[in-house]
């Protein structure tokens, strides 16, 4: 470690990439454009407290509760903004449902949109060259590498997500689940079946 | 995608310090309404086609890479952190990093 080397007494330097943004931080907090405290709150709640642990409990509560669920896929929004979770970037969050007849995939092809107040921050996977270019073309390629089989007899549509219109794919419910409560189904769902590039854990 | 048998993997949010710390600039700067959402997202998917244009870019670095440098040029045109001064206060950092002893905490001098 170079910090530790007795003729580099100093401490250890950033690559090129982080003292840039140390200089911008330092340029825009100077000039009262940004406050550091702001940007430790950004982080802290991308880091700890938002994450698919909330689009799981919507999810959940579309499973038990049919009212919610037509609520939800008629203007998903203000329904997740009154559980808390709404965009601080102002979109709107539109919720597609899986049936037997057609399986739902999510893809931002020009960058990475995606429901942050609901998901969080994408995983690199979904950032990447290889999903993006792919998910639309080769929808159930994509989805074999992922290790979801889907019925010849159910369609694949894809949503590309834009800056205002974020998509949340709302599951199937996986059977022998009827007596589960909305606390082990949100367990069920994962981050990667609210994309549509998985499918709901099975009931132990 | 090369390696989607691993996606199931714990992964943390941000790889990098950095690649939080830029982030959460940005996110602030459009919440105070320095550039709104769509106007961001229009400008980072030109610079990410454009670093994909010889290379599949594979979600992680480079991302946040093409991300400081879509926030650079943003920022440059609107004047409120424009090139030169950037390079300046980089500089600085720099050197700050190299001349302060390790286990201090790293300032910028008045200077800087």
């Amino acid at each position: 470690m170079p910090h530790d080397d007795p003729d580099h007494p100093h401490a250890l330097l950033p690559p090129d990439p982080a003292l840039r943004v140390k200089a911008l931080e330092t340029i825009l907090t100077r000039k009262g454009l940004i406050d550091p405290a702001a940007l430790d709150e950004i982080i802290d709640t991308y880091q700890n407290k938002i994450g698919p642990q909330n689009g799981a409990r919507v999810v959940a509560r579309a499973w038990i509760d049919p009212d919610f669920r037509k609520a939800l896929l008629a203007d998903a929004t203000p329904v997740v903004a009154d559980l808390g979770f709404y965009g601080r970037q102002g979109e709107h969050i539109v919720a597609v449902e899986n049936t037997p007849d057609l399986h739902n995939m999510v893809v931002c092809t020009l960058c990475s949109c995606y429901p942050w107040p609901l998901l969080g921050i994408p995983p690199g996977w979904y950032k990447s060259d290889a999903y993006r270019a792919r998910a639309a073309r080769e929808p159930r390629k994509v989805l074999a590498e992922f290790g979801v089989t889907l019925p010849s007899e159910t369609a694949v549509r894809v949503w590309d997500s834009t800056a205002e219109i974020r998509y949340l794919v709302l599951p199937m419910r996986p059977a022998g689940t009827e007596g589960l409560g909305e606390d082990d189904l949100a367990a069920l769902v994962t981050r990667d079946c609210m994309i549509g590039t998985g499918l709901p854990k099975e009931p132990s | 995608m090369s390696n989607c048998a691993a996606h199931s993997a714990p992964e943390p949010v941000f790889a990098e310090p950095w690649h939080a710390q830029v982030f959460a600039v940005t996110v602030a700067l459009n919440e105070a309404g320095c550039f709104d959402w769509p106007d961001w997202a229009t400008r980072f998917s030109q610079t990410l086609k454009r670093h994909g244009l010889d290379r599949d870019l594979d979600g992680g670095d480079d991302y946040f890479h093409a991300w400081l440098e879509t926030l650079e040029q943003l920022l440059d045109e609107q004047g409120s952190a424009v090139a030169g001064e950037v390079t300046q206060y980089r500089n600085a950092w720099e050197k700050a990093y190299l001349t302060t002893p390790h286990g201090l905490p790293v300032r910028l001098t008045a200077d800087g």
